[in-house]
């Protein structure tokens, strides 16, 4: 059953066309990945899915409800809920008071709250910083403190904006091993992602957007011998070295 | 925790025999003291907690001074339910100017702007509504009694002072140890990712507003039945405002001593800058408070109290 669908979004910034006539589908329990060069329209089309803009035309449902014209905290207590590229911490809050503002989404008293913040500060690995200045830390702590933070709200569906820039190949690969973990506890997950490694590893399958437009959709394996993806984004000889 | 409860416990005994002690002069400056800490208190929750600076708080102040003065002239109803209506009315318009302001989502300057805005168009409203005594402003007969919010007596006016900050901070206290008040903290830290997070920034913003000018507005009928007099041009000045902010400020806005720290600090600063340069030159006192007071933000950025706090961790040994 499809969780999120999008019928022909499109968004124009003057004459720029940044998401053009976007359709797709994310099915609940899926892990979907949305890849493509710089500029395409990626984080866009997020802002689009969490109400920070709104479409100038198509539709977007979620749950079979149609989120036009609910702002992102309602997006978000409806059960979906993104993470920042460029994080976004409380500065002059601890690791575990940023954790307990997304926790308080799911239960208004505090101390419970404090209970689910620390479960997901175990989870994401981040509990023996919970003290921590949110300005203190580094840039994977900063990562994850994101997707703690989404985490907390409790989403059925996370809208991951490229959680693993920035990482290191050892980071990395916890970090793959954390949003498998996340996804086999039943959270659907859309990530948009530009480490390929990541990509592969996770994705059941991908969308590829390419100036705004979407050029391709399918299996990891199907999406790279692509041409047109590998025109796009990957650059000839992806294939042969995955291979 | 032992220690800070005998500070606690140390002060609020200094508080209650402090105004037995001191001369008629000094009851009076800490009457102000307790009474700017309450407004600092009061704006603290908008300004400091939910990071929406206002510089226009005095509009609240009036809205309290003038409802509970009209009603009790003309109505007779006593102060002690008139600073009620007027707390409302002053709610009511914040919402107002709130929606204006965070429906279309001004933020940092412009809000500061529209807030500075509204006190001077409720000035000018003031200045020519017959009702409020126009530019002379309102008298207040003296008719000493309790009950009408008029007391013999420095003393007893202090103790009310103070009884308001209690109240003041003990609703900023609640609010810290809240959802609401984990909301406007992280309202004022990134709005947009608490709006991710699920958070109602437009809701909570508005209900800050509210209770803050909601107590704003008490403290204007306190400044009311203190003063016995009100005149447009004094109490809805810019710098009646910026009075209004400047201790949370100076204090350390967003932390619940803050408010009360600064005010004690300007007003000491500003009693020793009188007396010690008002000798000199008229008016190089107010110079002289300028100076310290921009020493003051230049060097501890985020106010006095978390400064001390820091060193005070510091000094025990522990690492911030």
């Amino acid at each position: 059953m499809s969780l999120v669908t999008v019928d022909g979004a499109h968004k124009a910034f003057g004459g720029l066309m940044a998401v053009r006539d976007v359709s797709f589908r994310l099915a609940e329990g899926e892990l979907l990945a949305l890849i493509g060069p710089n500029g395409a329209g990626k984080t866009t089309l997020f802002h689009l899915l969490s109400g920070f803009l709104a479409p100038d035309a198509g539709t977007i449902r979620f749950g079979g409800e149609s989120l036009a014209g609910l702002r992102p905290h309602a997006i978000c207590q409806r059960g979906m809920v993104r993470t920042f590229q460029i994080t976004r911490p409380f500065h002059r809050l601890t690791v575990l008071e940023n954790v307990l503002v997304g926790a308080l989404e799911r239960v208004a008293h505090r101390r419970m709250a404090v209970a689910i913040a620390e479960e997901v500060l175990t989870l994401t690995e981040l509990a023996d910083r919970a003290d921590h200045m949110g300005h203190s830390l580094t840039l994977p702590d900063r990562k994850r403190l994101e997707l703690a933070r989404a985490l907390a709200t409790g989403p059925k569906v996370l809208l991951l904006d490229e959680v693993m820039a920035g990482l290191n190949p050892t980071e990395t690969t916890r970090l793959i091993e954390l949003i498998r973990t996340i996804h086999g506890r039943g959270v659907t997950i859309l990530l948009i992602e530009h480490v390929m490694k990541a990509v592969m590893a996770l994705a059941q399958r991908i969308l590829v957007l390419n100036y705004g437009e979407l050029i391709a959709e399918g299996t990891p394996g199907a999406v790279v011998q692509n041409p047109k993806v590998i025109e796009a984004y990957l650059g000839e000889g992806y294939a042969d070295l995955e291979a | 925790m032992i220690q800070r409860l005998a500070l606690g416990i140390g002060a609020g005994g200094a508080l209650i025999v402090l105004p037995f002690l001191v001369s008629s002069v000094w009851q009076n400056l800490l009457i102000t003291t307790l009474y700017f800490a309450f407004l600092g208190q009061a704006w603290n929750i908008l300004g400091g907690y939910a990071g929406q600076l206002s510089l226009g708080h005095a509009a609240f102040f009036a809205i309290g001074a003038y409802t509970s003065v009209v009603l009790h002239t003309h109505l007779g109803i006593s102060p002690w339910l008139g600073m009620f209506a007027g707390a409302l009315l002053a709610a009511l318009v914040s919402q107002a100017i709130g929606y204006l302001g965070f429906r279309f989502g001004l933020r940092g300057f412009y809000f500061i702007l529209l807030t500075l805005a509204a006190a001077e168009i409720l000035r000018l409203i003031a200045l020519h509504l017959p009702l409020l005594g126009g530019y002379t402003g309102l008298f207040i007969n003296f008719t000493p009694n309790p009950w009408q919010f008029q007391f013999k007596g420095k003393v007893s006016y202090y103790f009310v002072a103070l009884g308001f900050l209690v109240v003041a901070s003990a609703v900023v206290w609640l609010i810290e140890r809240s959802k609401f008040g984990a909301y406007l903290v992280a309202i004022r830290e990134d709005e947009d990712a608490a709006e991710a997070l699920g958070v109602d920034t437009f809701r909570y913003k508005m209900l800050a507003y509210a209770v803050s000018a909601a107590l704003t507005a008490l403290g204007g009928t306190f400044y009311a039945y203190y003063q016995f007099y009100l005149q447009p041009n004094t109490i809805l000045n810019i710098h009646h405002s910026v009075d209004i902010m400047i201790r949370p400020i100076v204090g350390g806005s967003g932390t619940i001593l803050g408010p009360i720290l600064g005010s004690f600090l300007l007003e000491l600063l500003g009693e020793f800058s009188r007396t010690v340069f008002a000798a000199g030159a008229a008016g190089l006192y107010v110079v002289i408070y300028g100076i310290l007071l921009i020493l003051v933000v230049l060097f501890l950025p985020h106010g006095v109290y978390p400064t001390l706090l820091a060193w005070l961790r510091r000094a025990a040994g522990g690492h911030a």
